[in-house]
């Protein structure tokens, strides 16, 4: 049996991280095909926000998602769990 | 290009080691109405799109098919990855096994590899909008029959939220056909 490697705060915030995620990928579609659609643009730009933040909040505690981020010695961004290796079962 | 975030786009639980229901689900990392196919097809089809909103869904719906495709490999992985010798011989994974190990591979369900001939790119916007709608409905029909032959309630649940994400890109690749059909006619002369 794998040690889990990721807390439980981390997968929480993992987690949220993926819901802004995610719906920010439901707004730009929508948004492709309604370009003028201000109430869409509101939700998008206020999900934006918000994902930015929590983004900012987890790569400074857990390393990069994302390799146009800074690191400190050694290059955490190469640092287990990928995402295949992520139990959302145990939480 | 592309930008990698390490995390995906919804997230896989899988509850029991099961290699004949992997087998099954591989049908959407490899097979003809599988998330490959639509990655490409959709990114190989951005070149002669006219109208910046159909450049701009196909981009993001190619895009986020690759993020499925992640998404199906990883049920995959976790279906047979602590699966024993034992669990896979007998059951349809074992040919796949032989060749491929754990790892997943591009092939359909019944083993047969990807190929390119699975999509098509026209050079005419209203072709390849057509079939963009007709390969979203295919693949949502595949999920179905794969949700009938699940019984693992993670699998299941994966399933139903890819299947969803079919039905969005079906209503939206609709809305741009109507936006590329009316730029057409707009520029028709008489």
């Amino acid at each position: 049996m794998e040690v889990d490697i990721m807390s439980r705060e981390q997968k929480l915030l993992l987690l949220e991280i993926m819901e802004y995620s995610f719906a920010l990928v439901e707004t730009n579609l929508y948004l492709d095909t309604h370009p003028y659609d201000e109430r869409a643009l509101k939700l998008h730009n206020s999900y934006s926000q918000k994902y930015n933040e929590l983004l900012s909040l987890y790569e400074a505690k857990y390393g990069p998602l994302r390799y146009t981020q800074m690191s400190g010695c050694p290059w955490a961004y190469i640092n287990d769990p990928w995402p295949w290796e992520i139990d959302f079962n145990v939480i | 290009m592309w930008l990698y975030e390490k995390k995906l786009q919804y997230p896989v639980r899988v509850n029991t080691t099961n290699p004949a229901l992997a087998q099954m689900i591989i049908e959407q990392f490899g097979g003809a109405d599988g998330e490959l196919s639509a990655g490409i097809r959709y990114l190989t089809q951005r070149w002669t799109m006219p109208t910046n909103q159909g450049k701009a869904i196909l981009t993001d719906i190619g895009t986020e098919e690759l993020a499925h495709w992640e998404i199906i490999g990883t049920i995959v992985w976790k279906l047979v990855k602590d699966a024993s010798i034992d669990q896979i011989k007998g059951t349809p994974f074992e040919a796949h096994y032989v060749n491929h190990g754990k790892s997943p591979y591009p092939h359909d369900a019944s083993g047969v590899p990807w190929v390119a001939a699975y999509i098509n790119s026209k050079g005419d916007p209203i072709a390849d909008l057509h079939e963009n709608m007709a390969a979203e409905q295919k693949a949502r029909a595949t999920y179905e029959w794969l949700i009938n032959v699940s019984d693992d309630p993670g699998v299941i649940d994966a399933l139903r939220f890819l299947r969803e994400r079919e039905i969005v890109h079906f209503q939206r690749f609709g809305e741009a056909l109507r936006i590329v059909q009316e730029e057409l006619d707009r520029k028709k002369y008489y």
